[in-house]
């Protein structure tokens, strides 16, 4: 084609021309689309008219039977049952007050019942129904069922309860469900998730319910329904079923939790138990608990007020949400810092005379031990956790290469356990301290660092899962409560396999040194002397006792005198056996006092199960309280028992 | 003494068309009050929208034809750019990859592909110094292809729709002779088969479900089915504002957004839906006469596609939402609530207005 010079006259012309068809194709489509109107909204008004009417409930969702959580053991610790629950959908009912008023003759309804259903109200849309009681009796379900015809709008529906049959046991881990809120909803909404939760009232709001609410809702099943205008079914046209929801398998056992938390007591503290081959979580325990069932139905106001302005903070997910300070149990990851970057090398000792000085200054840094431990080598320095040794180890390796060390053992981060809501604690650098407080870094800061004082902060879980991969020789497994989705019809289950998370490259010799320190703890002469004792297999220790309140220079720490809240936090690490270690764990007693005496008799109850089999037997009521004297009843008590 | 100030401020604004576009806002103001349960906030969120895409329209219409046709290039060039970045390093939302995240904003590119795609086309063909070749439409098909398949793989199907649209009526509108035309629909029935297997898992679910909403009646086809039955429950008059059952009892889903249309035709019926047609053909209408006095072929074949586009916007969703189209998620033009593509429209607008009235200061 040869190419034409441009016409403009005929250009503007020819595109005059195509512009006018265009302009007759839309007016032709808005016909077509006029049309349809037409027929949607004239022709066949009757038919949508009727749909619109009975659209109500022309589509049932069924609700998917929500997975159950089960311990190691097939112990039932979450699953559903059916309950009677009279509802009212609001939009249905003329006078509210006067139905309610109605109601009451029949069945019983209580002041609180009244409040929780007027929060419902508060929350939701007028044409959803809500409970106005729930967990009706036959009697009382009954006596409705003849009068019912008085209550338009009101109905008993059957419905799907989650229960806790275990309560207070592990309610950390397990977590809760509660009702769906808007915050839940903008949530379904991104995952795109709603239409699956049509008819579902509730979803995981905290631990396993929560972190694995995708698995264990399931999918919700449907049933088209012909209704008549009272909005009953008259039949069912098709129908879908749900699919449950996959059962959760733990690694944890229930025994073992309660051994766990009967041995905290009364006091608070949190327990976390691995097995550093697997990264399987054993026991996950936060002290005190609170019962998980109170959330399920909508937590009334006085059991929140209760549980939230506690001084115990029961509510608090300590494991994962606590933060320590680590204490001497700091020492044996510091020692390792020392041993890998060539600052100690055995035969290396120091003499110690009871207190550390930096140079040019004449402020002490004391140990624990007035007058000193005499003559200390780096293992000896951890079995009688001499402050003193650490001090100048944690100057010498300053703070950078210190928190760039143990980072390596989880420090600092997300452990990655499957919850929700981790903290990740604190390893403090200059750079951070400057951002954070606009400071320099101070020297005397790096000293207590290598006691576990200062700015670092843990939580149980970090402090668990250090304490597992140092036992595993430096493999760090992915830390996980889940060990099988289970599958609810076919019970085909997925394995969680063991995960490598991180391998920290660590001389064979310098390892051992510091295993060789932390099983001599538990040996006589040891800081956990007593919690050895009489047990069948080898135990590597560490206690720990971190400061509450800070003491004056020349101040001496008096338990008795102190408010108890301010007493020191109590702490102990443990793996066993020794030799080939299938559990390592954390424990914090708050405000507990001795690291050994207060939480090591926890650690070893748990222990003597797990290894063992053993069943502590049932003490007398009160001799918890003061485990202290029952070790050193038990054992010849040295020195060191005393302390950290 | 007022209109001395405004004079300046409204220089450049064409008025009939400025009164046409307000009036469908402010009806799509109370369609949203109802879908949204009577939220002020939502209101008071949409109107805030509506003022800033307002100013980007006012910007648009005092920009010169000229001046746009200069950064038509770059413009397109960018677009295309970003688009790409966001296939390498886009942000996943809704699973799919649309955004960009600049670190202080987020941006949509495939929203400036809306502007450029016209633009660059337009001027593409401006350029052209003798009457346009089967050569030049290859190389204009091939600058729409490139960006709407960017689009289409993020995906977001009705943007890439929509996009593939304003760059076909310049094409169209540039003289494209019938044959190739007549043609190239037939070229691409016959590939349908090889372009289904292209497309999403959820975009094949949507056509299947087209042809069939009972398949899926709770999740794609629920849209359609309860959408069909508000407006067809709405009869004649409508069952009057606030009062729409499906709307107010929650049946609707994305009743704001892609799905207002339907609340408009339950509370307000056939004669309702009649007057937004109007409305909506009286802006068509306006837009397609500036076209037609348009003096520059750039400005000619921009203020087409801007009009067309807009037609097309409103017929598909319109036909979406009565069951005619796939549901691709395209938003009913001036009403749907969205900031995005209430500043996309009123900019393209506002380039309308631009071609208007900069008229005489070109002939000047």
């Amino acid at each position: 084609m040869r190419p034409e010079v441009k016409d403009h006259l005929y250009e503007q012309y020819h595109f005059k021309l195509r512009l006018g068809f265009t302009a007759f194709a839309v007016i032709g489509l808005f016909v077509l689309l006029a049309f349809r109107f037409f027929y949607l909204q004239i022709a066949q008004y009757a038919h949508y008219q009727t749909l619109a009417e009975n659209n109500r409930i022309s589509l049932v969702p069924i609700v998917a039977n929500r997975g159950l959580i089960i311990d190691k053991n097939g112990v039932v610790l979450a699953h559903n049952f059916f309950v009677y629950t009279l509802e009212i959908t609001p939009s249905k009912v003329k006078d509210l007050e006067a139905t309610i008023t109605g109601l009451s003759q029949f069945v019983e309804i209580g002041a609180l019942d009244r409040k929780r259903f007027n929060k419902f109200r508060a929350q939701s849309r007028n044409f959803e129904s809500l409970p106005i009681r729930t967990h009706l009796n036959e009697l009382e379900a009954a006596k409705f069922a003849v009068n019912h015809y008085r209550f338009p709008g009101v109905e008993i529906k059957s419905r799907l309860f989650r229960h806790y049959p275990l309560g207070k046991l592990g309610s950390h881990m397990v977590g809760y469900i509660g009702r769906i809120n808007d915050n839940d909803l903008v949530g379904l909404e991104k995952s795109d998730q709603l239409s699956n939760y049509k008819g579902s009232d509730h979803i995981g709001k905290s631990g396993l319910e929560q972190f694995y609410e995708s698995y264990l809702h399931g999918t919700t099943g449907f049933q088209q329904v012909e209704i008549d205008a009272d909005g009953h079914a008259v039949r069912v046209l098709s129908s879908t079923s749900p699919t449950p929801g996959d059962n959760l398998i733990l690694s944890a056992d229930s025994k073992m939790q309660e051994i766990a938390e009967t041995a905290f007591g009364n006091r608070r503290g949190a327990l976390v138990a691995i097995n550093p081959k697997t990264g399987e979580v054993l026991s996950f325990v936060s002290m005190p608990t609170f019962d998980a069932n109170l959330f399920v139905d909508g937590i009334d106001l006085d059991n929140w007020k209760s549980l939230n302005d506690s001084l115990d903070k029961p509510l608090i997910n300590r494991p994962l949400r606590g933060i320590y300070p680590p204490g001497s149990t700091f020492k044996p990851f510091v020692a390792l810092a020392g041993l890998e970057n060539g600052k100690r090398t055995p035969p290396f000792s120091i003499q110690d005379s009871g207190f550390f000085t930096l140079p040019n200054s004449t402020h002490h840094y004391r140990d624990w031990k007035p007058g000193g431990h005499g003559m200390v080598d780096i293992q000896r320095a951890i079995t009688i956790s001499c402050d003193t040794f650490f001090y100048g180890l944690a100057m010498e390796l300053g703070i950078e290469k210190l928190s760039a060390f143990v980072g390596h053992f989880g420090f600092g981060r997300l452990s990655g356990l499957d919850i929700k809501g981790e903290n990740a604690g604190l390893l403090p650098t200059p750079d951070w301290k400057q951002r954070r407080f606009k400071q320099p870094w101070y020297q005397g800061e790096t000293v207590i660092t290598g006691i576990g004082q200062g700015y670092t902060l843990v939580t149980p879980m970090q402090l668990a899962q250090a304490t597992a991969i140092l036992a595993n020789n430096g493999v760090a497994m992915k830390p996980h409560l889940v060990s099988k989705i289970e599958k609810a019809i076919t019970g085909q289950p997925l394995v969680i396999a063991p995960l490598i998370q991180d391998k920290i490259e660590i001389n064979a010799e310098n390892l051992e040194i510091v295993k060789r320190g932390m099983v001599a703890v538990t040996l006589p002469g040891g800081t956990a002397a007593s919690i050895g004792a009489n047990a069948p297999y080898s135990i590597a220790a560490k206690t720990g006792t971190a400061q509450v309140v800070g003491i004056r220079q020349n101040e001496k720490y008096n338990a008795s005198s102190i408010d108890e809240r301010h007493r020191d936090h109590a702490l102990f690490i443990a793996y066993a056996p020794a030799e080939n270690p299938t559990i390592a764990l954390a424990v914090i007693v708050e405000n507990g006092g001795h690291g050994g005496s207060a939480a090591g008799p926890i650690a070893r109850k748990v222990m003597d199960y797990y290894l063992l089999g053993k069943v502590p037997e049932v003490e007398a009521a009160g001799a918890d309280k003061k485990p202290s004297v029952s070790t050193a009843r038990n054992n010849a008590s040295t020195p060191e028992e005393l302390h950290d | 003494m007022i209109s001395k100030l405004l004079n300046p401020l409204g220089k450049h604004i064409d008025s009939f068309l400025m009164t046409c576009l307000l009036l469908t806002m402010l009806v799509g103001l109370f369609v949203l009050y109802s879908a949204s349960g009577q939220s002020f906030e939502r209101l008071y969120a949409q109107c805030i929208n509506i003022i800033v895409a307002l100013g980007f329209m006012w910007g648009a219409a005092n920009i010169g034809p000229t001046k746009l046709e200069r950064i038509a290039l770059p413009l397109y060039v960018i677009g295309v750019l970003l688009l790409i970045a966001v296939a390498l390093f886009g942000s996943i939302s809704h699973g799919a990859r649309r955004w960009l995240n600049l670190g202080v904003m987020q941006i949509q590119p495939s929203e400036i592909m809306r502007i450029a795609m016209p633009m660059m086309l337009a001027y593409y063909f401006s350029k052209r110094e003798s009457k346009p070749v089967l050569a030049d439409f290859a190389i204009g098909g091939l600058l729409l292809v490139v960006p709407v398949m960017l689009i289409m793989k993020q995906p977001d199907l009705g943007t890439a729709l929509l996009v593939a649209a304003s760059g076909f009526y310049i094409l169209f509108l540039a003289g494209l002779s019938w044959k190739w035309l007549v043609g190239g629909i037939v070229l691409f029935a016959a590939s349908t088969p090889i372009l289904w297997p292209l497309l999403h898992d959820y975009q094949r679910r949507r056509i299947e479900i087209l042809l069939d909403p009972t398949q899926d009646p709770l999740g794609a086809g629920y849209h359609t089915i309860q959408a069909i039955i508000a407006l067809g429950s709405g009869g004649i008059a409508g069952k009057g504002w606030l009062n729409g059952t499906q709307a107010q009892l929650d049946f609707l889903p994305e009743r704001t957004t892609d799905f207002i249309f339907a609340v408009f035709g339950e509370e307000f019926g056939l004669l309702g839906i009649l007057l937004l047609l109007l409305l909506f053909s009286l802006i068509i209408m306006r837009g397609l006469v500036i076209a037609s006095q348009a003096q520059s072929t750039f400005s000619r074949l921009l203020a087409g596609s801007i009009t067309l586009t807009f037609f097309t916007y409103v017929f598909v969703n319109m036909g979406m939402v009565s069951g005619i189209l796939p549901v691709v998620g395209v938003p009913l033009p001036l009403v749907s609530y969205g900031g995005t593509s209430m500043v996309t429209i009123l900019l393209s607008f506002g380039i309308l207005m631009s071609i208007q009235t900069h008229k005489n200061l070109v002939a000047n």
